[in-house]
């Protein structure tokens, strides 16, 4: 059994592997076996530390000394120095870009600052089964704060102060809405938990819901004593079982333990969560279609006002929050308004969750104060594009938001900065695009979705969404005319003006932002009749280059509805007549022999 | 369950469960005790976190080694499914990634058995917040 007394860690990861890593990892393992110290450090190679742009990275346990940018030939000077003599290699130690200081310790570096954990606090640190784990975590001090030390004003204040706003994607303020509520005297009130999440590539409230259901309820609970409520429900689709599971073992656990149900802590105030299921219908995010969908009635949206603070569920006065902002609460009471504020941005405060997805290396989860560029959160967190690929674009906010690009890679991320780069905030989900994705499919796709989520009550959105599929169908297809491309735009504009809900009102956003970022292609698409990505089949085509063809028929063979022509170390030919694009031939092809026109 | 009726019954349970985690790291048996916490949300589940946890929970009782085995939610390493943290008694928690039931035993050998790391190390990156001012 060996015993190590210390351990290097280099990054296994895309970028620095590409930087040649793996020497390193050679190099250093030579370097111990030469001093005889194999038996005692030890050499692993890990995940992507996310910190690509300086790698390859050699993390040394146990004194937490972060290297950046080492080269296989430093092996030696790491080993024969900080190894053997216990002293730190300066020259590869990260130097801050500000203060030109060298930092040792990452935990003092400002990237590893970057993700700072509000609303993911104990995800995946605490048993989301176990309400023992949450009440050892701080659980539930929050609402007993506020029933034992707090009146409702204050804690509205409080929420009001720390300059939260909603994280489903509106952004209007949350501690507002809750005054709204108070305001609206009803002899029954209630709260309601979106967590219909329906963008795709969006999964922050699921798994929050899944990771740390109890911090919704405790903060559910703490806004219905703020507003004056006794009942909570929490709108959640059918299509999330498992965090409809553990959403009920943590109220039934809650209300074992007296922290739902009657006379809370003794203090006379009662409240209690139920659940409701939706069916999993993107417009029921929309809080009117909500609140019809779990009265049982179409889940359809209604002109506000009356505002759901007014008139909600049942016709009384209802809170409406996300869950991730719910999630939020309970830290904001705890730690205050002031420390709450002095995250973020001047008019977006706090973190923000966002779901990456798309073409990038660590698709994940993540949680970074408001005021992160993109750049940092694609490059440095996400561990930039997937394959070494090149960066084109990255559609925020789902299906209702913008696709922005590289010119708004140092965009700090707030609610006010991506509605005026063209986008939105939305619910947080982040797809990234690289240089394979053809932005007019990317359009289609999108509206293609919207199309099919819209609840066809008003004309703008049933109609128009459709209009505009068939109309960017057109020119993926290449009957596409200059003229379309106004029609595109002009449509847009009277559906972002005239529909009913925040889904015809955001629908045409992705159609807007690509046509004003990537003009270009658009073009391209009706007057070259061509696809610059080479995704339109209909406007591309495959082409033998006559140097590189041996003749191997390999082509030939694959080819499922025989275009290629041509004999045995004969150039082959495609018959465009007849071919279908199907691509098969050029990923047979071993001799680079097939292109795309 | 026992009732809370008040802040301070919440505060004093509160104080219990932590001296209560204590004890199960340090107090018991502080040389063997080894705590992992199985990413457990339905991604994890998806690429099969279930088998792993159960790998774990089987493998470690029929190998003699104490442990507490729990289940958390997504630690937001996605793209590095089944997830899993590793605690040795004194040491620093060491997040694996891609944790099938190969590494789980390659885990089980050589990182719990000897403290020799295995590959599939994924580096945290992020700090949480104390909720305590």
């Amino acid at each position: 059994m060996s015993k190590y007394s210390m351990h290097l860690l280099v990054c296994g990861g895309t970028g620095c592997h590409a930087s040649e890593s793996d020497a390193v990892v050679c190099n250093l393992k030579d370097e111990l076996e030469a001093k005889g110290l194999q038996n005692s450090v030890q050499v692993i190679m890990t995940g992507c530390f996310g910190f690509c742009e300086k790698g390859p990275i050699v993390k040394v346990m146990p004194d937490n000394t972060f290297y950046v940018q080492v080269k296989p030939e430093d092996a030696q000077t790491i080993v024969e120095e900080h190894v053997i003599k216990g002293r730190k290699v300066a020259r590869l130690l990260y130097k801050d870009p500000q203060t030109k200081e060298s930092i040792s310790d990452s935990k003092h570096m400002d990237f590893f600052k970057k993700q700072l954990r509000i609303v993911l606090r104990n995800c995946g640190f605490i048993n989301p089964e176990n309400i023992n784990e949450y009440i050892a975590r701080d659980g539930y001090q929050a609402l007993g704060k506020v029933l034992t030390e707090m009146t409702p004003e204050q804690v509205i204040k409080e929420v009001k102060d720390s300059g939260q706003r909603g994280r489903g994607g509106a952004g209007f303020s949350t501690g507002l809405k809750w005054e709204l509520a108070r305001k609206n005297a009803s002899d029954e009130k209630y709260v309601v938990c979106n967590a219909d999440e329906g963008d795709p590539g969006a999964f922050m409230d699921r798994s929050v819901l899944e990771g740390d259901p109890h911090s919704v309820l405790e903060a559910m609970a703490i806004c219905g004593y703020s507003i004056g409520a006794s009942n909570g429900l929490i709108y959640i689709r059918a299509e999330y079982p498992l965090a409809i599971e553990r959403l009920k073992i943590a109220i039934g656990q809650a209300r074992e333990m007296g922290l739902l149900g009657e006379n809370i802590f003794g203090t006379g105030f009662n409240f209690d969560i139920k659940l409701r299921f939706g069916a999993g219908a993107f417009v029921c995010g929309e809080e009117t279609a909500l609140i019809h969908s779990m009265e049982g009635l179409r889940g359809e949206p209604t002109v506000k006002p009356p505002f759901p603070a007014e008139s909600g569920y049942l016709n009384k006065p209802t809170n409406v929050n996300n869950v991730e902002t719910f999630a939020a609460i309970p830290a904001i009471i705890l730690k205050g308004a002031k420390w709450f504020s002095s995250i973020g941005t001047e008019r977006s405060k706090g973190t923000k969750v966002f779901a990456l997805a798309g073409k990038i290396n660590n698709v994940g989860l993540i949680e970074v104060p408001m005021g992160t560029t993109l750049r940092e959160v694609i490059f440095e967190i996400g561990g930039g594009i997937r394959d070494g690929k090149k960066f084109k674009g990255i559609q925020t906010g789902g299906p209702s938001g913008g696709c922005l690009s590289e010119k708004h890679l140092d965009t700090p991320i707030d609610f006010d900065n991506l509605v005026a780069a063209g986008s939105i905030m939305g619910s947080g989900a982040m797809i990234v695009l690289d240089e394979d994705d053809c932005m007019v499919s990317m359009a289609k796709f999108f509206l293609e979705f919207t199309v099919e989520e819209s609840c066809g009550k008003c004309a703008p959105c049933r109609i128009g969404n459709k209009r505009l599929h068939e109309l960017l169908g057109q020119i993926c297809e290449g009957k596409g005319t200059l003229k379309d491309l106004d029609r595109l735009r002009n449509m847009s504009l009277v559906i972002k003006d005239t529909s009913l809900c925040g889904l015809g009102q955001t629908s045409p956003n992705p159609v807007l932002s690509m046509l004003d970022n990537y003009y270009d292609e658009y073009v391209a698409h009706v007057t070259d009749k061509k696809c610059p990505s080479g995704q339109c089949r209909s406007l591309v085509e495959y082409i033998v280059n006559a140097e590189n063809c041996v003749g191997c028929t390999a082509c030939v063979r694959v080819c499922p509805v025989n275009a290629i022509t041509g004999d045995r170390k004969e150039v082959h030919l495609i018959n465009p007549s007849i071919c279908i694009k199907c691509g098969a031939c050029m990923d047979k092809c071993k001799f680079d022999a097939i292109y795309i026109n | 369950m026992s009732k809370i009726t008040s802040l301070a019954d919440l505060k004093k349970k509160r104080q219990e469960l932590q001296a209560g985690m204590d004890i199960r790291v340090k107090a018991i048996d502080p040389e063997n005790v080894v705590q992992i916490k199985v990413a457990m949300a339905t991604c994890g589940i998806a690429s099969g976190a279930k088998t792993v946890m159960e790998f774990f929970l089987e493998q470690l009782e029929r190998r003699n080694i104490a442990a507490v085995v729990t289940q958390t939610g997504c630690m937001g390493y996605c793209y590095a499914e089944p997830t899993i943290e590793v605690k040795l008694p004194g040491q620093d928690p060491v997040v694996y990634g891609f944790v099938d039931l190969k590494r789980a035993d390659q885990i089980i050998e050589k990182y719990i058995k000897t403290g020799e790391m295995v590959d599939g190390i994924i580096p945290v990156n992020y700090q949480i917040i104390d909720l305590k001012e």
